[in-house]
């Protein structure tokens, strides 16, 4: 079931395995490392990881996640939210 | 940027204003070439040959001088060509062949 509510303080992994070999990721560069807020669980769904190796796919919890956008990208007002989907698997407690 | 290092060439978020030109945003049509890589992308996929996300794998393993010069439904039929020869569906000599009647 979820790990993280509405409103948990999380942190994305700093995790690079493009670097380590053929890898298909859906947490963008930027965001490793930082931390966001929970703003809402999407539903679990295969992860796209596997399926892009037409691997078995186990379902994993989605989030929408937001982010401070000034702080992320030195631009906008304060604020400003990123608001980036992100698998759970990719996701620790902050 | 250090944590653009390990960057992979096609995760272009948030790197907008320092490498791509500005976005045409307006409508354009779609080339009778760029209707038959979808359509043939749907054909795969209901056939359960290939999964969008096998297709998204595809393009982001084109190399990075090729990635930018290729358009977005050249480089779908990229992708879908690498992954029917990886799994067998069809052979170079099958896909020369068919190149070759054309």
């Amino acid at each position: 079931m979820a790990a993280f509510a509405p409103g948990a303080a999380v942190r994305v992994k700093d995790d690079w395995p493009e670097s380590r070999g053929p890898a298909h990721i859906r947490t963008p560069h930027y965001l490793r490392g930082l931390r966001g807020r929970v703003v809402r669980r999407l539903g679990a769904f295969a992860n796209p990881e596997d399926l892009a190796f037409a691997r078995p796919a186990e379902r994993r919890s989605l989030y929408h996640v937001a982010f401070d956008q000034p702080s992320v990208w030195q631009e906008g007002r304060p604020g400003d939210e990123l608001l980036v989907e992100i698998f759970e698997h990719w996701l620790e407690p902050a | 940027m250090d944590r653009d290092i390990a960057r992979a060439h096609h995760d272009l978020g948030g790197v907008t204003k320092f490498m791509c030109a500005p976005i045409d945003t307006e409508p354009h049509a779609l080339s009778a070439f760029d209707k038959q890589v979808d359509a043939l992308r749907q054909v795969l996929s209901l056939k359960g040959l290939m999964t969008v996300d096998e297709l998204r794998r595809g393009i982001e393993e084109i190399p990075e001088a090729e990635y930018h010069r290729l358009t977005y439904y050249q480089r779908w039929i990229r992708s879908m060509t690498a992954t029917l020869l990886r799994k067998g569906v069809v052979t170079e000599a099958e896909l020369a062949a068919a190149l070759e009647r054309r």
